[in-house]
């Protein structure tokens, strides 16, 4: 993926000279070995700082809704998707945008490298196609990537973007056909005391920071239902309940609308996998509706639209 | 004070004792991190950490404390009288802090107990726990502490030292509390000067291993406005997802809200961790917010910690160099790289 980056640099600084854009949102190098931040350039002579990698985890197109400007973006499958709800969703304009796609071969987790070297510290890295060496104090190791991809990407079936104005590379392969949902399936054969234990312990230490919610691009809204406060829906302590409300209703203001990016998850201080939550409903969604978000800009939200042919009657 | 040796194989049994008279917090390592909790066995107890994922500053100003209670019930004698929610305070250990995080409950104290205000429940925690550190034979890259005035082995706010010297721990008692301790769990072996030699240097080494390392010279003597008008804020502030991360972990953070809370008749007066990084964390009754947008509360954490808290206490910064925001915020926002930005504006 790392051979992205020239070709990265180089259109985000054709466009900004040629004033096709006037600013270019992307990812410039870490400060540390497996990271990566989101950054905003609006000069062609400063493109070199755009960067790329497999840990360019976050969704870019979480920086767009209010934005007035006429953007460039870097887009992977999933960036791409959500771009696409937000243009359906009215929070940013397709003519506003520039998209540069990125055919995206799997984010690499970094908290899977974490943990196979056990407390050991990467200090450097070193990408090639399909693996990474991971160096540090007294090991190298040459990590295969595909055995360290996030969770999300190892079923995702829209690596290539599904809008986009350029494109950095020849487009991937597509995976066939993988099942994302065998655990999901497991869940659904609990009893609903031992699900709901699942999910329990699940958020039992979440902090309530909201990174989850907060990476997230679909999570927009101007006050979120949490930090409403007249009146207050949610309390605001760390009890189970109101843990469990947040965790809860956040995942039904996603349904239909999540592209299961896995941004939430990997923004979580404390490893929780959030995308649980979503993922059920996801499958839901695609059961019951045929629908995967963010694949078309013509098409709404299955949860928000109506049909007169529905074929439940209660809708009608 | 004095040098004691522990050996490392005699630990569950002085663990154990330990416990006799103390409720003993240690690292324990659970869903792949560590992190503070209370010691049941001594078998689930692991040394083998750089720091805590969540720091220990909970078990002084939990996350949610219940403050006051009252009833709202017209027809009982104390109906609508507040009172103070019951707590104990037992004698606690806390075993294996680090030296970064027990420097941070000193810079916390600050705020919580001072000649103005004097938080009951920070002050009667204090009181009751005693702090046995352990040093950092292996800092992270991303620790900065001897930069703000701590280190890999320093000894500000412990009661006890521990220096891991291998087969054995060399226990540094820094405080009558600290003697006390070690003289309750029987250890009576004194370091000769050949361990204390290599506790010396252990330490010395450990502090060369820091590679990580921010200025600080400069933020006294810039002026509030200066840094304040910056023109990298925006820059800054563009990648932040404005969440609690940063400062829930930190070990510093010290704001909170107060809420309370209403079953039937029943209400508790909490006190929640909060976070300048939340919009509404200065939201106004009116609905007015003196902070609106991201760029205002991002600079707010860093000027408070790097500036308004030096220039208030004349007491450093409010940050200790743990490294835990560095390596926890989701969009790699390196407050290393703002001590240099402000230092060097
Ligand atoms: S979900 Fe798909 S498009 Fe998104 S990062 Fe993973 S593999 Fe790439
Ligand atoms: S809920 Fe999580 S996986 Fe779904 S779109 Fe939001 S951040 Fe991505
Ligand atoms: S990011 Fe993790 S800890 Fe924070 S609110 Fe979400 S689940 Fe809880
Ligand atoms: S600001 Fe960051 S590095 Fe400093 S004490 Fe807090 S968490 Fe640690
Ligand atoms: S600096 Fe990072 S951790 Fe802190 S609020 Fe912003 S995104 Fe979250």
């Amino acid at each position: 993926m790392i051979e992205y980056v020239d070709k990265i640099r180089e259109i985000a600084k054709k466009i900004l000279e040629e004033k096709t854009v006037d600013v270019i949102i992307g990812f410039k190098k870490g400060t540390l070995p497996l990271m990566t931040e989101p950054t905003l350039i609006n000069d062609a002579e400063k493109t070199d700082q755009l960067y790329w990698s497999s840990f360019c985890n976050m969704n870019l197109a979480n920086y767009l809704p209010k934005r007035k400007e006429k953007i460039g973006i870097i887009a992977k499958g999933c960036d791409s998707r959500n771009i696409a709800v937000h243009i359906v969703e009215n929070q940013i304009k397709r003519e506003q945008l520039y998209i540069i796609g990125v055919p995206c071969k799997g984010m690499v987790d970094r908290r899977k490298i974490i943990s196979f070297l056990d407390g050991k510290e990467v200090k450097e890295i070193i990408e090639s196609d399909a693996d990474i060496t991971v160096k540090g104090k007294g090991f190298e190791h040459t990590l295969k990537k595909d055995d360290y991809l996030q969770d999300n990407c190892r079923t995702c079936m829209h690596r290539n973007p599904v809008i986009y104005d350029t494109m950095v590379g020849d487009l991937v392969e597509e995976r066939k056909d993988p099942d994302p949902y065998d655990d999901v399936k497991e869940i659904e054969e609990m009893g609903s005391e031992e699900r709901w234990g699942f999910f329990s312990n699940l958020v039992k230490d979440c902090i309530r920071c909201y990174a989850c919610r907060n990476a997230c691009p679909l999570c927009y809204c101007p006050t979120c239902f949490v930090d409403e406060s007249d009146p207050q829906w949610v309390g605001k302590s760390i009890d189970h309940t109101d843990t469990m409300t947040f965790h809860i209703l956040r995942a039904y203001h996603c349904a239909g609308r999540c592209t299961d990016c896995g941004a939430c998850q990997q923004a979580c201080p404390i490893d929780i996998n959030v995308r649980y939550f979503t993922r059920k409903l996801n499958k839901d969604v695609l059961a019951l509706f045929n629908s995967e978000a963010g694949l078309s800009i013509e098409e709404r939200p299955p949860l928000d639209t109506y049909r007169p042919d529905d074929y439940d009657k209660f809708i009608r | 004070m004095s040098d004691k040796i522990i050996q490392k194989q005699d630990l569950p049994d002085f663990l154990k004792s330990l416990k006799k008279t103390y409720e003993v917090f240690a690292p324990i390592k659970e869903n792949g991190f560590h992190r503070f909790k209370p010691l049941k066995g001594e078998e689930n107890i692991d040394l083998n950490f750089t720091n805590t994922r969540l720091s220990p500053k909970s078990l002084l100003f939990p996350q949610s404390e219940r403050m006051f209670e009252f009833n709202l019930d017209e027809k009982s004698a104390d109906a609508n009288i507040v009172k103070e929610a019951p707590k104990d305070y037992p004698p606690a250990v806390i075993f294996g802090i680090r030296p970064c995080d027990a420097k941070a409950l000193r810079v916390m104290n600050v705020n919580f107990d001072n000649p103005e205000f004097r938080d009951p429940w920070w002050v009667r925690r204090m009181e009751s726990m005693t702090f046995v550190g352990l040093g950092c034979n292996e800092p992270s890259s991303t620790c900065f502490c001897t930069s703000v005035g701590s280190g890999p082995f320093n000894e500000e706010g412990l009661d006890v030292l521990l220096f891991d010297l291998g087969e054995r721990f060399l226990a540094r008692t820094l405080t009558d509390k600290g003697e006390k301790l070690l003289d309750e769990a029987g250890v009576k072996k004194d370091a000769d000067s050949a361990i204390k030699k290599k506790a010396d240097a252990l330490k010395e080494e450990s502090e060369k291993k820091i590679s990580s390392k921010v200025p600080t010279d400069k933020l006294k003597e810039k002026k509030v406005n200066d840094l304040f008008n910056a023109p990298f804020w925006d820059d800054v502030a563009f990648a932040c997802i404005n969440c609690g991360t940063c400062t829930f972990l930190c070990p510093t953070c010290w704001c909170f809200d107060i809420q309370d809370e209403i079953t039937k008749k029943q209400g508790d007066r909490i006190r929640n961790w909060d976070s300048c990084m939340f919009p509404l964390f200065t939201l106004h009754a009116s609905g007015h917010n003196p902070r609106p947008e991201k760029v205002q509360r991002v600079r707010q954490r860093f000027m408070h910690k790097l500036k308004y808290y030096g220039d208030k206490y004349n007491n450093g910064v409010a940050c200790v160099g743990c490294g835990r925001c560095v390596k926890y915020c989701p969009v790699n926002i390196d407050i290393r790289e703002v001590f240099k930005l402000m230092n060097d504006l």
